[in-house]
């Protein structure tokens, strides 16, 4: 393989994995601070794609975004009303919401599961012409890309930083000590999730919008995609690492995880192996530890039964 | 002054396991009052607290604080008066953040995008150095690798960062080695003394029921079995206190965990 077609991979990679980084992004605030594992994310993503599209089909590529936020922060706080004031357990609430999502997402589309943004004009058309002439115009949708993870991420460190922010991560922490700091840990919870949702919205609607086209079920198995590159980006940033360094491991884990799936894929792997791939990703990175401390168990167990002794 | 009126909680009503933790319970608590609470595992003793909190609704009567009825109030809209101390010295604080974070949390000031500044900072570190466990230096450490004495003694200071109108104490050292016990029970009493605090205490320690503050209850079966303060409870010793309870009680008490101290 000559370095072009290498350096293509790379930029391939690095494009699907900041898309997919804003949706990392999204559960590093809801799984890893809140300690929410929110199941919505699936449909949320896709409901940000819809929103995304329709609006630059409507001709506002520009608008796009914040609206496409806005559908995921109301899908968000649905979920977090579900499971903070009335007594849905949170698993649930995030797969109830997913599911009605769905049928949100054909209702807005008119009953088409799959849209067009060919002839639209998108925020990477948008873009390119406004780049055209510059020696960065190859590289307008890496660009666009890289400015909004690197905004997304900046903004969620700075965020995480204020009372409300310190006040979230307490609430994944204890949340009894929230509620002895006069916080209601209800109202942390639906803003954590109203942000990190937006988050996923923004990141269907970039997808959509770089792929041109619009699909149902392009949202599926998203939660498992992102919480592997997750796991990924904690091995190399853990929980002691400060805030920006640990957010910027999240959108590394990311990528990462799209380069090997680029390199799997080199290798003859099947496309639809992806989500197979992240679910394993998924279990070997949770089960690892647990796993990791039972050897020394099983060594002596087998030991012990060796010496005939009772295990 | 914390005032509660004939109040009931019973947990699993209806059914067989129906447990009265709360039976009209009255009590009168003055500004200043140091109060030790005692009583058999059951008794009521952490109940009555939850309901001071607002863990749960109480089936039966109110709980004014200051004159104001607080009974429907919920949980966190009544932290800001109640500080609270449990045995688990993991309770008070959050494990995965730093002894500033958690400060920060518990000063709560400013707005919601307010962030923590230097002076703020100054405040934290001449704060946590009148606990003398060197926690000062430590500041962006996360509380999770704190030992449970420190962590006990920040969530005191947490819960007494602005004096809250009543302390309440859960056996807040029991879990805690000797000397550490010692050192945060010190400690306790400064606080309580320097900020004048309303306090409520539930020890197994009978001797230190007698020895620490100016009246002391005795809890059993979800209610207050009897209350002793000034001369009476000045001349009283821990085999006295026995002596009551069986005659109030009509049997022996039948904690050994009680006993023994």
């Amino acid at each position: 393989m000559s370095i072009d077609k290498w350096l293509g991979l790379g930029q391939t990679a690095l494009e699907l994995g900041l898309v997919n980084g804003l949706t990392v992004l999204a559960l590093f605030l809801s799984y890893s601070m809140l300690n929410v594992c929110d199941l919505s994310t699936d449909g949320c993503f896709t409901l940000g794609a819809a929103v995304g599209t329709l609006t630059a089909l409507a001709g506002y590529p520009l608008l796009s975004l914040p609206a496409a936020m806005l559908a995921g922060s109301v899908s968000g706080f649905v979920t977090a009303a579900l499971q903070t004031r009335m007594g849905v357990q949170s698993l649930l609430a995030g797969i109830v919401v997913n599911t009605a999502i769905y049928s949100l997402n054909m209702a807005l589309t008119g009953n088409r599961s799959t849209l067009s943004l060919i002839k639209a004009p998108t925020v990477f058309s948008m873009a390119r012409d406004a780049l055209k002439g510059t020696p960065l115009a190859g590289q307008y949708a890496l660009l666009v890309l890289l400015a909004a993870a690197a905004l997304a991420a900046v903004f969620l460190c700075l965020f995480l930083r204020t009372r409300l922010g310190l006040a979230i991560r307490a609430t994944g922490s204890n949340a009894d000590m929230v509620r002895s700091s006069s916080i209601n840990p209800a109202f942390t919870t639906t803003v954590g999730l109203c942000l990190s949702n937006a988050l996923t919205g923004l990141s269907g609607c970039l997808m959509a919008q770089q792929q041109k086209s619009f699909d149902v079920n392009m949202g599926q198995g998203m939660v498992t995609v992102a919480l592997a590159s997750l796991l990924i980006g904690g091995v190399f940033f853990g929980k002691n690492r400060s805030i920006p360094l640990r957010a910027a491991g999240t959108l590394l884990g990311a990528f990462l995880f799209r380069l090997v799936y680029m390199l799997a894929l080199r290798l003859n792997m099947p496309a639809f192996m992806l989500k197979a791939v992240s679910a394993a990703i998924v279990v070997i990175a949770i089960s690892g530890p647990y796993l990791k401390s039972q050897i020394p168990v099983l060594i002596r167990r087998g030991r012990a039964a060796g010496k005939g002794g009772t295990a | 002054m914390l005032e509660m009126t004939e109040v009931s909680k019973t947990f699993h009503a209806g059914t067989s396991d129906a447990k009265k933790a709360l039976d009209r319970v009255s009590l009168r608590v003055e500004d200043g009052d140091f109060v030790s609470i005692i009583g058999a595992n059951g008794a009521g003793k952490s109940t009555l607290f939850n309901a001071i909190c607002g863990s749960f609704l109480p089936d039966a009567g109110s709980i004014r604080m200051d004159g104001e009825d607080i009974t429907l109030l919920p949980e966190h809209r009544r932290a800001r008066r109640i500080g609270r101390l449990f045995q688990d010295p993991m309770r008070g604080t959050a494990p995965d953040m730093s002894i500033e974070e958690n400060l920060a949390l518990a000063a709560g000031n400013g707005g919601w995008l307010s962030r923590v500044g230097a002076a703020d900072r100054r405040a934290f570190r001449e704060r946590l150095s009148l606990l003398g466990m060197g926690l000062e230096d430590r500041m962006k450490q996360q509380v999770g690798l704190l030992s449970g004495g420190q962590r006990q003694a920040l969530t005191l200071l947490m819960a007494t960062y602005h004096p809250p109108k009543i302390l309440l104490l859960d056996e807040h050292t029991a879990a805690l080695d000797p000397g550490t016990a010692e050192k945060v029970l010190a400690m306790t009493r400064d606080i309580v003394e320097k900020n004048r605090l309303t306090c409520l205490m539930i020890t197994h320690n009978m001797q230190s029921a007698l020895d620490l503050g100016n009246r002391t209850l005795m809890m059993h079966q979800g209610r207050i079995l009897f209350d002793t303060r000034g001369e009476e409870r000045a001349r009283l010793t821990v085999d006295d206190l026995l002596e009551k309870f069986r005659q109030l009680n009509g049997a022996r008490l039948d904690n050994d965990r009680m006993l023994l101290n």
